[in-house]
């Protein structure tokens, strides 16, 4: 048996025999591995994801992104991409004016639940019914983290806050809006998927959405959303190793993770179920044979 | 979770065999242990000493598979992870 | 006649198609609006021209949203434009504020319903410190030259810069050419965004919160401000005005927009009759032509100064401030819209406007406006 018990490995530099670096420390696109988020924090797990992924792609030097307000933003200054900073719940505007502009670059959205599904849940709507082809992106912890943990649209029944101390009530509260699959429902939405970053398997899934979501915008097939759960231990009042058992047990029982849209149909609750426990079966394979094979 | 390859020969010694590490950046972590439950040979642990933003950081033990799960679910950008061409053997005491 | 093709031919068009024009012969790329009257035909003359002229006009499905759009459009180097009416603008106020931060040229059409958006326009209705170039034309032909005047200072300033028409202007049609103006060279627009720059390490960000990306200098939000703040004064500059018949002036009225036109034929024809009687036009709402009405206040024939705009009195507090107590400031405006509260109303009448600066001018009484009387406030028991 290794682990605890066993000597400490030396890990404070490149090993000195032969060997090749697999995965860097940061994505290229990230000016910088230092950031503000809270320890546990599920954010950058999402924003190394989709940099990879625009940069694997070919495509970084036509990459617009459009951020939103919330803790995420201050990404905005070491994302090496160009960036409009939009205002809380407006940046599917905003990316619609950049992409008319320049139709042939790659502009996505980068905001919180808070930011787009309270203050701009009609800009993300109409957007997507528009089929503008851009990508929103969607972090989504269920609270609205800069202002200290604050129930948004997106909390689910029985989840405390600052604001909702006693737990969400839906009598009080009502319900929360499943915002991917409501974009999913419209025809102008071309991909529409949920991720997860609670375990390596679901950063691992939210990494080929968000492939797919991209390849599909620059196909110029419409809207595309990537809404990935991430955790915040600190809105949540928990503490940060809890963090992926809380989200999972919680909000990733309310919104369901998988490919919600995928070539115009939406897919049903039972067939994303289903494949969830596929994939996280498969990709946890994966990882004890020795790594997930990225595509 | 899988084990790492471990063979254990007639002696009170046994082996354990590392087909990958990483490097681990300790003064960027802020001590979320997400990476202890994420390794699948569980080949990570909590540090005692901390850095000097006050967190433990993990430390790598033997076994480790370059799989890269714990830098997937890293929030700091703390590992760098690479594969072995041939794996390192370590021997521990039985 | 084309969307791009200027023509010094004068062809009969209404003030909202010929705004249109102008704007897209000024290089305006990008329009999106929401339909509200009186701006919706704007909307609809840039919905038909916009797309053979290169460009893309959406109908946003809200005020915030087509500002949201403009925003974008900005970013990326394009010329674009949004509007509404006072309401619509109303609704973009928070993003005005931060365009104006991120000094993104925005160029902002007010097809106002009278002259009462005056504070929202001067003041700003958003937070924050911040100015925007207001350009009051007087008539369709001036709202040609102000549409493509507006693009240049937008630019020029990377601030942005409203148009304050209105009902009249909207919908009067008018023998118009649209000649494109010449205007010096600006410099190229390096601070926009197009996606070249991502993943050289020189990204760049069109940003009103004062960062930049790791490694620039940035000036934070507080310095961001002043900034902004300090740049007000030089923008002053811009002022425009017109003055008629002051030299030997006893009143002097103040007035803007096509108002104005109607208060300079009143003045014209009080004038034939001996009346000694001047007037001030602002040009530029803001800057507010504050040396000139103060000229024309301290002439030393000077006895009264009134305000004529349609609305509750808005513009007369920058007149008393331009005038400086050289002489009494009168209000002679009023409310005035029509039933509906869309068109100019029982004011913009050249006899009733001439009844008023008379009044003003032998220091008599204002004339009720009729009907008014049943609209005014009574004070309550427990408000005396």
């Amino acid at each position: 048996m290794s682990g605890p018990g066993t000597p400490i490995v030396d890990t404070s530099s490149a090993p000195t025999v032969p060997a090749r670096r697999v995965e860097e420390l940061k994505p290229a696109l990230l000016l910088t591995q230092e950031h503000h988020m809270c320890p546990g924090c599920g954010e950058p797990l999402a924003v190394r994801q989709f940099l990879e992924t625009i940069e694997d792609l070919g495509v970084a030097q036509r990459s617009i992104a459009v951020a939103g307000i919330g803790c995420y933003t201050s990404f905005s200054g070491s994302m090496d991409v160009d960036l409009v900073q939009a205002l809380h719940g407006r940046a599917p505007s905003v990316a619609t004016g950049v992409k008319r502009m320049l139709p042939d670059a790659l502009v996505f959205t980068l905001q919180g639940d808070g930011d787009m599904v309270n203050e701009g849940l009609q800009e993300v709507l109409h957007t997507a019914a528009r089929g503008e082809n851009v990508t929103c992106i969607l972090l989504n912890n269920g609270v609205f983290g800069e202002t200290g943990g604050h129930m948004t649209a997106t909390s689910v029944i029985g989840q405390r806050t600052k604001n909702s101390l006693d737990g969400r009530d839906a009598a009080y509260h009502g319900y929360p809006v499943l915002i991917g699959d409501l974009i999913a429902q419209l025809q102008g939405a071309a991909y529409v998927a949920r991720g997860s970053v609670h375990n390596a398997g679901g950063v691992a899934r939210t990494r080929k959405m968000f492939k797919r979501a991209f390849e599909t915008q620059l196909r110029g097939e419409g809207f595309t959303f990537v809404e990935v759960l991430t955790m915040c231990p600190t809105g949540w009042f928990i503490p940060t190793a809890d963090g992926p058992d809380y989200m999972h047990d919680t909000l990733g029982e309310v919104h369901i993770m998988g490919e919600l849209k995928v070539d115009g149909r939406v897919r049903t609750t039972e067939e994303l179920h289903a494949e969830n426990v596929a994939k996280q079966r498969e990709l946890d394979e994966q990882l004890a044979r020795g790594g997930i094979h990225k595509e | 979770m899988s084990e790492p390859s471990v063979r254990e020969p007639d002696s009170g010694v046994r082996e354990i065999r590392s087909r990958g590490t990483v490097t681990i950046d300790v003064e960027h972590c802020k001590g979320c242990e997400l990476c202890i439950p994420a390794c699948p040979p569980n080949v990570l642990s909590m540090s005692t000493p901390v850095n000097h933003m006050g967190y433990r950081y993990p430390e790598l033990h033997p076994g480790c598979t370059g799989c890269a799960a714990c830098l997937l679910v890293c929030p700091d950008f703390v590992f760098e992870v690479f594969r072995f061409e041939q794996p390192v053997v370590t021997e521990v005491p039985a | 006649m084309t969307a791009t093709t200027a023509t010094s031919q004068r062809v009969l068009m209404e003030g909202s198609e010929a705004l249109a024009r102008a704007a897209i012969v000024a290089g305006c790329r990008f329009f999106a609006g929401y339909p509200m009257t009186p701006f919706t035909e704007v909307l609809e003359h840039f919905a038909r021209l916009l797309p053979d002229a290169g460009g893309a006009c959406i109908n946003a499905e809200s005020e915030l949203e087509a500002v949201g759009m403009a925003w974008g459009a900005l970013a990326t180097g394009a010329r674009a434009a949004t509007g509404s009416t006072g309401q619509g603008l109303s609704l973009m106020q928070e993003s005005f504020s931060e365009i104006t931060l991120a000094e993104l040229p925005l160029v902002i059409f007010n097809m106002a319903r009278g002259q009462q958006d005056y504070f929202q326009a001067t003041r700003g209705g958003g937070h924050g410190d911040y100015r925007h170039i207001v350009l009051a034309p007087q008539d369709v032909r001036e709202g040609v030259e102000h549409v493509q005047l507006a693009f240049h200072l937008a630019d020029k300033w990377r601030n942005p810069v409203l148009v304050y028409g209105d009902y009249l202007l909207a919908h009067t049609q008018e023998a118009i050419s649209i000649e494109p103006m010449v205007f010096p060279v600006l410099p190229a627009k390096d601070w926009a965004v197009n996606g070249s720059r991502s993943g050289t390490g020189r990204s760049g960000a069109v940003t009103s919160l004062g960062v930049g990306k790791v490694g620039q200098r940035a000036l934070g939000q507080e310095g961001k401000a002043q900034y902004i703040a300090t740049k007000i004064p030089y923008m002053e500059r811009e002022v425009r005005f017109e003055t008629g018949f002051v030299d030997d002036a006893e009143t002097i009225v103040v007035a803007f927009g096509s108002p104005a036109k109607f208060v300079k034929y009143a003045i014209t024809q009080l004038r034939a009759a001996g009346n000694r009687i001047g007037y001030v036009r602002p040009i530029t709402l803001w800057p507010f032509p504050y040396a000139a009405v103060a000229d024309a206040a301290g002439l030393p024939s000077v006895r009264r100064v009134g305000s004529f705009e349609l609305a509750a009195g808005q513009m007369v507090d920058d007149v008393r401030i331009g005038v400086a107590g050289r002489a009494p400031v009168t209000f002679i405006g009023g409310v005035s819209t029509d039933h509906s509260g869309f068109g100019v109303g029982r004011m913009l009448d050249v006899e009733v406007i001439a009844d008023r600066i008379l009044a003003l001018h032998l220091d008599r009484d204002l004339p009720v406006i009729p009907g008014y009387e049943s609209c005014s406030y009574e004070l309550q028991e427990h408000q005396a």
